[in-house]
């Protein structure tokens, strides 16, 4: 449903210099309905630049990124459609109005003739479904409320959306508490069920196994490796996802050091092998792996 | 939105739980215990405002002088405040609260008409400036790439520019005979450093969240920036204003004596000039220059220490608690 | 013994009354011991770590005591705290680009830093400091921006090492860098304790599985009290505490579906320690609470050296 070919942005590094930097270079995957996608990446990997793309924030600098066929862009329209959830929540609500308005602003651009009272009780349904309590939340300033649950009024707010068929959540449980982290990943799960596609934006392994039924790790830009969850995780190809794997401190499990990576393209971006298919619904771009264009 | 800082993640770091207001400052009350329900932001701010002395005692001498201006004249038998009512130079009396001038004219008539002049000027001047300063800094700031490079490039120019040369030339030739007029010059020269401030401080808000998921819900720019944007900085606004309405009044004030004032009006600067032309400080008419000096030292100083007290209320790392 | 908190108590001042933001808190780090402090925000870490070090200006002492190998620890007395801080207790931040002079380079930094403390700088002691924590010799002629998160975090861990004090306050040191930087991070840090550069830390964070891997014993807190406080491994792997034990089943991990079982949260929220209420705070959201939770339980050693508060074990 969400199609991304050859995706790619350069931001430009000065005024009048020509000089440019790459943060999303050649990106290419597919989000189905109903499905979960992970994308995984460390700061810098233009992780959030590539959910900023989807919903039109930034522009695409080259490459197609289509919804249903039809090319994302930016405004009223698309947006009954596409919808995002940023991680920190307590950035994404004006300090200086009650929290519901990101409600209001929903009903003032997408449903201005429903009556209040119709509104209202849409918006405590809405509310009601991320398992909050329209009483405690409602009419309140966000300092007055946790982080958990001004996350979860952001997702009452897209989905306050009939037309809605694609969520970008990025990062939307790091500032969260480890107490409710996993009751917010639940209620994303719980979308997928109603048909809607997400993009779950993490640094996290262990939360982004959580929910997915595909992985895509980005580093520096690009995909290193991507495909079915359990693929990726289950027999990891690419050093640098390894490498990330052996650094994830779990409990009960001592820390390995990552094997050693040797003369690896991972330390040497140049030289990064093109994206291939090493197994069915497994692509790693590795040009240590023997099929991969480059070895 | 070029001037996205490159590789597009400006706030992603994976920071986790310490959220800079919750974590690091005493928990917040959360929803469940309502007998200790926060106060709203405003009435915190109001609550602050009227416990910070410098702001209550700035705004307490503004006060005065104004109603003293705005009422004042109804005080005064006749419309004129130049006429010349009585005895030439003599001191302060009960018929003459202030005394006269050279000519006989009543200095408290020409004081309160004075106030009322330069209060106008402090309007005009610094609303004008305010209103462009705030157009200029908000598209610059929100719009960014070559929209904010133009506007930055007119607003150094006018910030380089000597506005009180340039104010000098365009009184002389075309001559001021009217207090707005001379607002109006006063407010199209002195917005520049106003303009970059809130520039910076727009550059700073768009970054957060909110002006995106204003923009996911349909939002327009100019809706993002008058109902997103500017409540965030409606303090900050308001410092500003007190500044450019301060600023306004001083360079009236220098214009007025260096003889370039409203040619058929009365303002305090005007009453310095004609009491240094006339000598007043070597004859000893103190009367003449005392009232005018410290209206204007008083007017504006009081505005900058509101300013500093107002700057304490909104701020919160200034509050002495 | 290195480090005794007994009964400490340390309130916010708010517009709204006092916030007991630490509300009698107790327990004691060994030579040689690294703590791992963890809760979610606002269960009073922050505000210990804080205590520990210095207190900013709305927060208040209001009872209990600090002792450091034997001595009075002056919490309360910002100015008396100066002979303490950074010889005797020293603090890594969380944001260490904030700590460091931009203008400066490393190198200057640390000699103007020691020459106002009173003490001279050995190059080579440093250098070997430096390498124990993963960096070169270089790094002291850079500016502070020239370094990626990770090394300056270890930079600064190095300059607030440089006078060995008996005790290092950790501040959620890793929870802005990539994970590859935090096992760094965190190596470094286990590292300055081996080589005897601190005697104990107190390592601050909201990150469990973290913790388990670098503390000897680990803290939970939860609003403003101690929950349970365990060796690492009995803590992770057989904890007593009710809201411990929830914690831990909250956290997924690598490789966990959704699909094979659904993990869940903890519901509704610590309660507001404006004006806390009686008994067990952790009631109102634990299973097992009963009438005898109305009770405050008291602080429990049901193992040795493991201390739960709960009436439940």
């Amino acid at each position: 449903m969400l199609t991304l070919d050859r995706v790619t942005k350069t931001f430009r590094t000065g005024t009048f210099s020509g000089s440019s930097v790459t943060a999303v270079d050649r990106v290419s995957f597919t989000v189905g309905r109903g499905e979960v996608v992970t994308l995984l990446g460390e700061s810098g990997s233009g992780k959030s630049t590539l959910g900023r793309m989807i919903l039109g924030l930034t522009p695409v600098t080259a490459g197609s990124l289509t919804l249903g066929g039809e090319p994302v862009r930016s405004g009223r329209e698309y947006y009954r459609r596409v919808q995002g959830i940023f991680q920190d929540p307590f950035s994404c609500f004006n300090p200086v109005f009650k929290a519901d308005r990101v409600f209001a602003l929903v009903k003032e651009a997408y449903y201005p003739r429903v009556s209040a009272a119709d509104w209202r009780g849409r918006v405590e349904r809405a509310v009601r479904d991320v398992r909050l309590d329209p009483g405690q939340v409602l009419n309140k300033y966000p300092h007055q409320l946790s982080g958990g649950q001004l996350q979860r009024l952001l997702i009452a707010r897209a989905l306050l959306l009939d037309g809605l068929e694609f969520l970008v959540a990025d990062e939307i449980t790091s500032m969260l508490d480890a107490s409710t982290r996993v009751d917010v990943l639940n209620l994303l799960g719980d979308l997928r069920e109603r048909g809607l596609g997400v993009l779950y934006i993490t640094h996290d392994l262990a939360l982004g196994t959580y929910l997915a039924e595909q992985t895509v790790v980005l580093r520096g830009g690009r995909i290193t490796e991507r495909g079915a969850t359990e693929k990726v995780f289950g027999n990891p190809m690419h050093p640098y996802t390894r490498h990330l794997l052996a650094a994830v401190p779990r409990l009960g499990v001592d820390w390995v050091d990552a094997e050693p990576v040797g003369s690896c393209v991972f330390h040497d971006a140049g030289a990064e092998g093109e994206l291939h298919e090493a197994e069915p619904d497994h692509f790693v771009a590795c040009a240590q792996l023997p099929g991969c264009p480059g070895h | 939105m070029n001037a996205m800082p490159p590789l597009g993640e400006p706030a992603s770091e994976p920071v986790a739980t310490a959220q800079p207001a919750s974590d690091a400052g005493p928990p917040l009350a959360s929803g469940a215990a309502e007998p200790s329900a926060p106060l709203s932001p405003t009435r915190e701010t109001l609550h602050y405002a009227l416990r910070n002395p410098k702001l209550l005692i700035g705004l307490a001498v503004v006060l005065v002088l104004l109603l003293t201006g705005l009422f004042g004249p109804l005080l005064l038998d006749g419309p004129d405040p130049n006429a010349y009512s009585g005895a030439q130079a003599v001191g302060p009396s009960g018929e003459h609260w202030f005394g006269t001038t050279t000519f006989g004219q009543d200095v408290f008539a020409q004081f309160v008409y004075g106030l009322r002049a330069t209060f106008l000027v402090g309007v005009i001047g610094g609303g004008i400036a305010a209103v462009i300063a705030m157009l200029v800094g908000f598209f610059a700031g929100y719009r960014g790439g070559v929209l904010d490079e133009v506007l930055t490039m007119l607003t150094n120019i006018v910030l380089v520019i000597p506005s009180l040369a340039v104010l000098l030339i365009v009184n002389a030739y075309l001559g001021v005979r009217s207090v707005p007029v001379q607002g109006l010059f006063i407010g199209l020269t002195s917005w520049p450093w106003a303009a970059r401030a809130i520039r910076a401080q727009t550059f700073s808000l768009r970054t957060r969240d909110f002006v995106d998921l204003a923009r996911l819900s349909g939002s327009r720019t100019w809706k993002i920036i008058f109902r997103e944007i500017a409540p965030n900085m409606s303090s900050y606004l308001f410092m500003t204003f007190i500044l450019l309405f301060g600023g306004s009044i001083l360079i009236a004030s220098s214009l007025d004596f260096i003889g370039l004032g409203p040619t058929d009006s009365v303002s305090l600067g005007l009453m310095l000039q004609s009491a240094q032309q006339w000598s007043a400080l070597q004859l000893g008419l103190w009367w003449w220059f005392v009232p005018p000096g410290v209206g204007i030292t008083a007017v504006v100083g009081a505005l900058y220490v509101a300013n500093v007290g107002l700057d304490e209320v909104f701020n919160p790392k200034l509050r002495e608690s | 013994m290195t480090l005794t908190v007994d009964d400490l108590r340390v309130h916010y001042r708010t517009l709204r009354g006092d916030v007991r933001a630490l509300d009698g808190v107790s327990f004691f780090v060994d030579d040689g011991e690294i703590l791992g402090l963890v809760g979610e925000s606002g269960c009073g870490k922050t505000t210990l770590g804080k205590s520990l070090i210095r207190m900013d200006g709305r927060m208040r002492h209001v009872g209990g005591t600090v002792t450091l190998d034997g001595d009075d620890v002056p919490v309360g007395d910002d100015r008396a705290m100066n002979a303490f801080r950074f010889r005797r207790i020293s603090l890594v931040p969380q944001y260490s680009m904030s700590a460091m002079n931009p203008t400066r380079r490393i190198g200057r930094m640390i000699r103007e830093l020691l020459a106002s403390r009173g003490a001279s700088v050995d190059t080579a002691e440093l250098h070997r400091r430096l390498a124990l924590v993963g960096l070169k010799p270089e790094v002291l002629d850079r500016y502070p921006i020239e370094l990626s998160g990770g090394m300056k975090q270890r930079t600064v861990m190095v300059i607030s090492t440089l006078l060995d004090p008996s005790l290092l306050v950790a501040d959620e040191v890793t929870s802005a860098l990539d994970v590859s930087n935090q096992k760094a991070v965190a190596h470094a840090l286990v590292g300055l304790r081996d080589q005897g550069l601190v005697t104990s830390m107190v390592f601050i964070t909201h990150d469990l599985a973290l913790t388990s891997h670098i503390a000897d014993t680990i803290m939970v807190m939860y609003a403003g009290l101690l929950a349970e406080k365990a060796p690492a491994n009995i803590l992770t792997s057989a904890p007593r505490h009710p809201y411990t034990r929830r914690l831990l089943a909250a956290l997924p991990e690598a490789g966990v579906r959704r699909s094979e079982g659904r993990l869940s949260g903890i519901e509704g929220s610590p309660p507001s320690l404006l004006s806390p209420p009686a008994g067990c705070r952790f009631r109102d959201r634990c299973p097992l609470a009963d009438d005898r939770c109305a009770e405050q339980p008291p602080v429990v050693e049901v193992a040795p050296r493991h201390h739960v508060a709960c009436w439940k074990v």
